[in-house]
């Protein structure tokens, strides 16, 4: 198993270094000069020149790569040009609420998605069955926050059952977890839908196969050729997709907080896109990239437990 | 009994058409997409209201005969804004699908015709686009390039071009090898028209299939900038827009967020239903 790590770590150095390398050209080949953006047209060339160099853009490229590589790797994410605090700082602080609440996501999406999906296999082309194809497909048509505020006006406008600002007092865990729960269901929602559909299909195909048929054959309880020969084989496509979904998750998850007001990533990036806070929106996407390759890594991961197979 | 056995089998696209027609849900997405297309090219004649006026006199006001969905925080009547935000929506996913379309779709069969160090280079950089949250990826290029509708087509359109070009690749790989494909070289065909005449043919219906399920994911992008902020500059009315207006004002008026959020919802469950069906006729294993 520590080999398999091993391999895998390995593995995502490429993609790390070619992500890098994706931050770094975006942010400079985009047309325009990013201290005319910052400083305005106004701005003296004698102050546009010092800003350019504190940024290190009037050096040549390759140089600048390299700095920019050598620092990311080591961690060092640079200063906000806005509050002149290290980006890390400010991503450290806000990344935890983030985690937590694309974490809850996850789990309500896997919670009611691979029941609901093998639910719906085991009723192939029968009212469960359509009722929840249909329902998965509502499920992915709306834009979280679409969703997001529609909860928001029926449980906390309407029903008065959750608050309608989700900033939760520090070190109450009980008010934490109760302005967690529409935000997370908002995410969590979309998340159950595209679950929902890959379980329903992988498990569709698992059914068909012959050791089920065996299995059945020698009398196998029903509960236990589900769950146990079923489920466990059809799960690989189901955890592929909860990974490759993280992205979108986390994607959507900018979305969330801004509907209801959490702290986090989100808020993060928007206050730096708005303030074109060029060193924190390069550091927000290095973060953001790293936590991809990493969820990749525990998706791989994950495959070997499942799967002994895979392993080899 | 003869005439059965002389009429002739369907073609194949007649097939497909059948099977497409009868199949209820891809129905119900048409419907759904040509009310919002229908509502969309008709705008100028359906609005009752200047979508871009203001009346403060009547602002915040409630649906009546006069508005019949009511008015928003600057008293504009919100029935006309829904149905000239339909253009954008519409204009600015259609644009960035069909750019992804066309630049995902050429350097997938060109990546995989060429093969070798080529493809595999392309394609590492196609999946470091494809690990990308894209939603940020297209904030980050909308800042980056400023919003406009231009701007906004090639920030959508990027984030989609990696599977299109994922999508074009494969069938290529296969195609190549092909004997009809060794003709075509054997005879002295350039690399360009082998490309466009006997190999894009056998990957156009697969492309069009994902493009519809990916104008979906499209409408949802645009909606969710200009909800940001990131979209088409106010007052032009959009969807994104006008809830994140409505937003504002969610404690006075509620409505003002439903109807936006119909609106999206009623789009995107459309092209969701459409490509579905397609998806279903195209390649029955898939959803069976």
């Amino acid at each position: 198993m520590i080999g398999f790590i091993i391999r895998r770590l390995l593995a995502s150095i490429p993609t790390l270094l070619a992500v890098l390398t994706l931050v770094f050209l975006l942010v400079r080949v985009v047309p325009g000069d990013p201290a005319i953006a910052i400083l305005g047209d106004r701005a003296t060339p004698e102050t546009l020149a010092a800003l350019r160099a504190e940024l290190g853009l009037d050096r040549w490229i390759g140089a600048q790569y390299f700095e920019f590589l050598g620092h990311a790797l080591r961690g060092d994410l640079g200063t906000s040009m806005v509050t002149h605090r290290a980006v890390w700082t400010e991503i450290a602080e806000a990344l935890p609420h983030t985690i937590v609440l694309t974490l809850a996501a996850m789990a309500i999406g896997c919670l009611i998605g691979i029941p609901a999906g093998v639910w719906a296999a085991l009723h192939r082309n029968g009212p469960i069955d359509v009722l929840t194809r249909l329902l998965s497909l509502l499920g992915l048509s709306f834009p979280v926050f679409v969703s997001g505020i529609f909860l928001l006006i029926v449980f906390a406008l309407q029903l008065h059952l959750f608050p309608v600002i989700g900033n939760p007092r520090p070190g109450d865990w009980i008010d934490g977890l109760h302005k967690l729960v529409l935000p997370a269901l908002t995410l969590g929602i979309v998340m159950a839908a595209y679950v929902v559909r890959v379980t329903r299909s992988s498990m569709l195909q698992v059914l068909g196969e012959d050791y089920i048929r065996t299995a059945r054959a020698k009398g196998v309880p029903r509960r236990s050729i589900i769950w146990r020969h079923g489920l466990s084989n059809a799960l690989i496509p189901v955890v592929t997709v909860v990974g490759l979904y993280v992205g979108i998750l986390i994607g959507n998850s900018v979305l969330t907080e801004i509907v209801f007001n959490r702290p986090g990533l989100g808020k993060v990036i928007v206050s730096a896109l708005t303030q074109r806070d060029y060193t924190m929106l390069q550091g927000m996407m290095v973060i953001y990239c790293f936590l991809i390759v990493v969820v990749n890594l525990i998706t791989d991961i994950s495959y070997g437990l499942i799967d002994p197979r895979v392993k080899q | 009994m003869t005439d059965v056995a002389l009429s002739a089998p369907p073609s194949p696209r007649r097939a497909m058409i059948g099977r497409l027609v009868s199949n209820p849900t891809t129905v119900a997405g048409v419907v759904l997409c040509s009310i919002i297309l229908a509502g969309a090219l008709l705008a100028p004649w359906l609005s009752p209201h200047d979508p871009l006026e203001q009346n403060i006199v009547d602002r915040l006001a409630g649906p009546g005969s006069e508005y019949l969905l009511g008015t928003d925080q600057f008293g504009r009547d919100v029935l006309s804004r829904l149905l000239w935000g339909a253009r954008v929506s519409l204009l600015v996913s259609f644009l960035s699908i069909a750019t992804a379309v066309v630049v995902g779709g050429a350097i997938g069969m060109i990546s995989g015709y060429i093969g070798g160090r080529f493809d595999l280079v392309t394609m590492q950089v196609m999946d470091v686009l494809l690990s990308f949250p894209s939603l940020i990826l297209g904030m980050i290029m909308v800042a980056l390039l400023g919003s406009s509708v231009t701007n906004l087509v090639i920030a959508i359109a990027l984030t989609a071009i990696a599977p299109f070009a994922r999508i074009a690749r494969a069938p290529v790989l296969v195609l190549k090898e092909r004997a009809f494909i060794e003709a075509g070289r054997a005879l002295g065909f350039s690399h360009l028209r082998i490309l466009l005449v006997h190999v894009l043919p056998n990957i156009v219906t697969d492309l069009l299939v994902m493009g519809t399920l990916w104008m979906a994911t499209a409408v949802r992008t645009e909606a969710s900038l200009s909800f940001i902020g990131l979209g088409v500059k106010p007052p032009t009315p959009t969807w994104g827009g006008m809830m994140r207006d409505g937003f504002e004002n969610i404690l006075d008026s509620a409505s003002l967020c439903i109807w936006p959020g119909l609106a999206i919802l009623v789009l995107v469950l459309g092209l969701n239903l459409v490509g579905d069906g397609l998806c279903d006729v195209t390649d029955p294993k898939a959803t069976q």
